[in-house]
């Protein structure tokens, strides 16, 4: 009888962290360090922009997970490619393409967010028509659409083809609807990070920002990933582990009742 | 049987599907006329109307496209229809041309519809020298939209909780039609002192769009409506 | 130390930032941790 419940014990210290290795703990500590290197800097040892006064310190955030939420829904797009070409076919690029966009449309919520407030401060209004960010506003309710794709059911390969077929068509919309945007809003002129009007100590602060975020991301991606892992493999375990915990609770309940009237 | 074929047969089956049933007709186009009546009630502003007609008539095409689009995969569905025709072998890209051929047909009647209202209600008005840029505009406008619907409506068909997903899913890639075929308009009209140079540029957008969605639907088709 | 100007909007900034990724981070530790009891250490690809 006990042989039969290998897997439904209670939780052992190892399992307290059940997707850790000590890559992703070493990843995780360094991304934790980081992002503290980023508030103490940011909030703290930058100076003030001369015109944008303490604006400046939301790029930190904001331009950092810009970069990151585009990065991720490129890695979607690619580890999708991935999946669909025959040679490489593997549901582990299906799971990766799933974290990367949840990750990604974290990351894009944070810039619309910190975007928002900045332009609250530098232009004085919280969201305003400009190619930019029309094209990222379609981009994170797309990925939206594609995560909830994702949740439709079937077999682990019809989402994996489903979703993948979906990423690339994204991918393919991304530069239509960048065009079209472009065409109709111009892009706004108001962008200093790009015109390099950066100090030395704010410059470096949007690089630990970037280096924070860019470790974030990895450890975020590589957890989800595991987690999805997790759940197909659950799923594929299905009805058996249902019954061997319903028996396993039942006996442990046996055993309660026992002691206690002993 | 060839893919050119196959689709000619779905197109013309669709259309006699739209043909017995009068759904689009009786049903569809009362609502895309209604949209417009409430656009009224909401703007309540006739020069206001007049500036935006082009922008409401695409507007109300791509609610009523989500309608049309929906049911036209609901005949498929009701009787796994799809299904018996992937099983039988039936080329996928087939069944995706000749079902956006006809969606391409209804989505034409519901426009040239659409148009009159805006003319008759908001009294826009079609100018000599903007005609031959208001018909492409509709003719690319078109092509995309139902390559668009018909790719989407075959991933979202079928199983609970998908039918919500349509709109979730297709208004964010419409965008650079509604964009497009709107300033398109615009400029067609002569609204707002276009004139019809500024939308030829548009219609080079339109016409990728079609190309992308037309290409790649017939590619990515299979894949979606697979279960 | 940062200036008194606009200090609601960077703080709130930084805290919406990373108070959203905490929680995403510990739902998902939270679903690990769940998933994991119905997987033995054997069977799971990276131990």
């Amino acid at each position: 009888m006990t042989g039969f419940m290998t897997s439904t014990t209670s939780p052992s210290p190892r399992d307290r962290a059940p997707t850790s290795t000590t890559f992703s703990r070493a990843l995780g500590i360094a991304a934790l360090v980081g992002i503290g290197w980023l508030i103490v800097f940011g909030l703290f040892l930058s100076p003030n922009d001369r015109v944008q006064k303490t604006g400046v310190r939301i790029l930190y955030i904001h331009v950092p997970s810009a970069w990151l939420a585009y990065l991720a829904f490129f890695v979607t797009g690619l580890s999708s490619a991935a999946y669909l070409w025959k040679r490489t076919r593997s549901l582990t690029w299906d799971r990766i393409a799933g974290a990367s966009a949840e990750v990604g449309v974290l990351f894009m919520g944070i810039t619309l967010v910190s975007g928002s407030l900045w332009g609250r401060i530098s232009w004085g209004t919280f969201w305003t028509w400009d190619a930019r960010l029309t094209t990222t506003a379609f981009l994170f309710v797309t990925y939206i659409g594609y995560l909830a794709v994702r949740g439709l059911g079937g077999t682990h390969q019809q989402r994996a083809k489903r979703s993948a077929v979906l990423a690339i068509l994204a991918m393919l919309e991304v530069p239509l609807v960048h065009f079209s945007v472009t065409w109709w809003r111009p892009l706004h002129q108001n962008e200093t990070v790009e015109n390099g009007k950066l100090s030395g100590l704010m410059l470096f602060s949007l690089f630990v920002g970037l280096i924070a975020f860019t470790l974030l991301y990895v450890w975020l991606v590589l957890h989800r990933q595991r987690v999805l892992t997790l759940l197909d493999q659950v799923d594929d375990q299905g009805l058996d582990v249902a019954i061997a915990e319903r028996r396993n609770e039942a006996v442990a309940a046996d055993v309660t009742v026992q002691e206690v009237s002993s | 049987m060839n893919t050119w074929r196959i689709a000619r047969l779905v197109a013309a089956k669709d259309l006699r599907v739209e043909w017995r049933s009068r759904v689009v007709t009786n049903q569809v186009l009362p609502f895309a006329a209604l949209v417009m009546v409430m656009f009224a009630f909401a703007l309540d502003n006739d020069t206001v109307l007049t500036r935006v007609a082009p922008g409401l008539v695409w507007l109300a095409t791509m609610f009523s496209l989500l309608v049309i689009v929906q049911r036209a995969f609901a005949v498929e569905t009701a009787d796994g229809a799809l299904d018996a025709l992937q099983v039988a072998g039936v080329r996928p890209a087939g069944i995706f041309l000749g079902k956006a051929i006809a969606l391409a047909a209804q989505l034409a009647l519901l426009e040239l519809m659409l148009l009159a209202a805006a003319v008759v209600l908001y009294k826009a008005e079609v100018v000599a020298d903007g005609v031959v840029l208001l018909v492409t505009t509709f003719v690319a406008a078109t092509t995309g939209l139902a390559f668009v619907g018909t790719l989407y409506g075959g991933l979202a068909a079928g199983a609970k909780g998908r039918e919500t997903l349509l709109p979730l899913l297709m208004l964010p890639v419409v965008a650079p039609v509604l964009i497009g075929a709107t300033r398109a308009t615009e400029a067609a009209l002569g609204t707002e002192n276009a004139t019809p140079s500024d939308g030829w540029p548009w219609i080079g957008l339109l016409a990728l769009f079609a190309v992308v969605f037309g290409v790649g639907g017939m590619l990515a088709f299979g894949s979606l409506i697979d279960e | 130390m940062i200036g008194m100007l606009h200090a609601p909007y960077v703080i709130g900034s930084y805290v919406i930032t990373f108070a959203g990724i905490g929680l995403y981070t510990w739902r998902m530790l939270a679903q690990a941790r769940k998933a994991a009891r119905q997987v033995p250490p054997q069977e799971r690809p990276w131990t």
